[in-house]
């Protein structure tokens, strides 16, 4: 082989494993953000998102309208500030819901948007003002076990104490 | 094994263990005394950029081509268990999660250094154990030229650059792989796919740590490579003996070796 052959090579070797490592680093590994495809961004503040992720699905009807591209907290009102992207064809009127949903039981979390009736519609970095927090399913587990707990005579004593709940 | 052919009988057990353990002990403190003057001659640096080049395109660029093959199939292949246990539990989003972990902390290193060993590692040491059948070890040496600084330390400094670069590349293209199986196949929300995995994947835990696995596993397959046809038979069949005890050895070792590195590093 000739001389300047090889070194063609090794140099592109050498390139393509420094551009795996970039890719590891940017695109599989948590340094760095995907860019998106375009699209105008929405807020919306929840007391509590759960377990969601930058880059969740926010759907509409079950179907996939946009992403999440950012989540914060609010230094003021210590709310969850969610920063969305929604496709540039759909227009959301300005009295849309917003909820935190889990897709079955381990799956991960994703936001619902609900449209209201409203002839206006949320312009670029609007604000989604009607949310409902993700449901934290350790506080329904407890709960439930305890008005269990609060519903089974354990004795006559403590009977009275229990109706309170 | 030395010796005459002798029946073998009960009571031989033991002192033939002790002689295959005082063998083994020899030939670990021969082959380190060999790591250590290769070493050495790496950071004298006898050999030009030129030799290192020639190396890195023999064990570097002569490998891609398997290595990026290989990795799409394992990829894809994660991709298909993956979704099969995972679609159970409704936990198909974390195929990502699942794909570049398994990839990138084990998957990626230990097969990309098993490759390696079968594909440079055996031509390493067929390559040597043929300089010294050709005697052109003993030449050099005649002409007070050192073996070690101008044939061994190019080969295994260019193993140890060639392995990282290798198995990065077998993890982008692992992770593709699986990519092309969940998203486009299966139908895995690709958001989910991209974003679970960069949740779970941490560039220094994980990304980091597979490197330096990778760094080591070219240093000792390299090392084996180079050390068995250093000592091989100047015969034919003992150059094709040593290449078999390349692959053998680094093989067992990269296995030991990477349970070591494991337990130390997660």
């Amino acid at each position: 082989m000739e001389r300047k052959a090889v070194d063609w090579w090794v140099g592109i070797f050498v390139l393509l494993g420094l551009a795996a490592l970039v890719v590891l680093a940017l695109r599989v590994g948590n340094l760095a953000d995907l860019g998106t495809r375009g699209g105008y961004p929405i807020v919306a503040t929840f007391d509590n998102v759960g377990g969601l992720k930058v880059k969740a699905p926010v759907k509409m009807g079950g179907v996939p309208v946009g992403r999440v591209q950012s989540i914060s907290i609010d230094p003021q009102s210590y709310l969850a500030v969610v920063r969305m992207e929604i496709e540039p064809g759909i227009k959301l009127p300005t009295d849309t819901g917003a909820s935190i949903y889990t897709a079955g039981l381990l799956g991960e979390q994703y936001v619902t948007l609900e449209p209201g009736g409203s002839p206006d519609y949320l312009k670029p970095n609007g604000r989604i003002s009607l949310t409902q927090s993700a449901i934290s399913l350790e506080q329904i587990i407890g709960q439930f076990l305890y008005s269990k707990a609060a519903e089974t005579p354990a004795s006559p004593g403590s009977q009275a104490g229990g109706e309170g709940l | 094994m030395p010796g005459q052919p002798r029946k073998p009988q009960s009571w031989d057990a033991i002192p033939r263990f002790g002689h295959w353990l005082l063998e083994v002990l020899a030939n670990l403190g021969t082959s380190t005394r060999f790591l250590l003057l290769v070493l050495a001659a790496v950071f004298q640096r006898h050999f030009s950029l030129r030799q290192l080049s020639l190396q890195v395109y023999a064990v570097g660029v002569l490998s891609l081509l398997l290595m990026v093959v290989a990795a799409l199939f394992t990829g894809m292949v994660l991709g298909f268990q993956g979704y099969n246990t995972l679609v159970r539990f409704g936990a198909e989003e974390s195929l990502g999660t699942v794909v570049a972990l398994s990839l990138v902390r084990e998957l990626g290193p230990v097969l990309t250094a098993l490759l390696f060993a079968g594909r440079a590692g055996s031509a390493l040491t067929a390559e040597i154990g043929l300089m010294k059948t050709t005697e052109q070890l003993a030449a050099m040496e005649m002409m007070a030229v050192n073996p070690f600084a101008w044939v061994v330390a190019p080969r295994l400094l260019a193993g140890v650059i060639a392995m990282p670069i290798l198995a990065a590349i077998y993890n982008v293209v692992g992770v593709w792989g699986g990519y092309l199986i969940a998203v486009p196949l299966m139908g895995v929300d690709e958001g989910a796919f991209w974003s679970q995995m960069q949740a779970n994947v941490s560039l220094y835990d994980d990304i980091l740590s597979g490197m330096i696995k990778s760094l080591c596993f070219g240093l000792v397959v390299t090392w084996i490579a180079t050390w068995q046809g250093y000592r091989s038979e100047p015969t034919a069949e003992g150059v094709g003996r040593a290449t078999t005890r390349t692959v053998v050895g680094s093989a067992l070792a990269v296995l030991a070796l990477d349970f070591v590195l494991t337990a130390l590093m997660f």
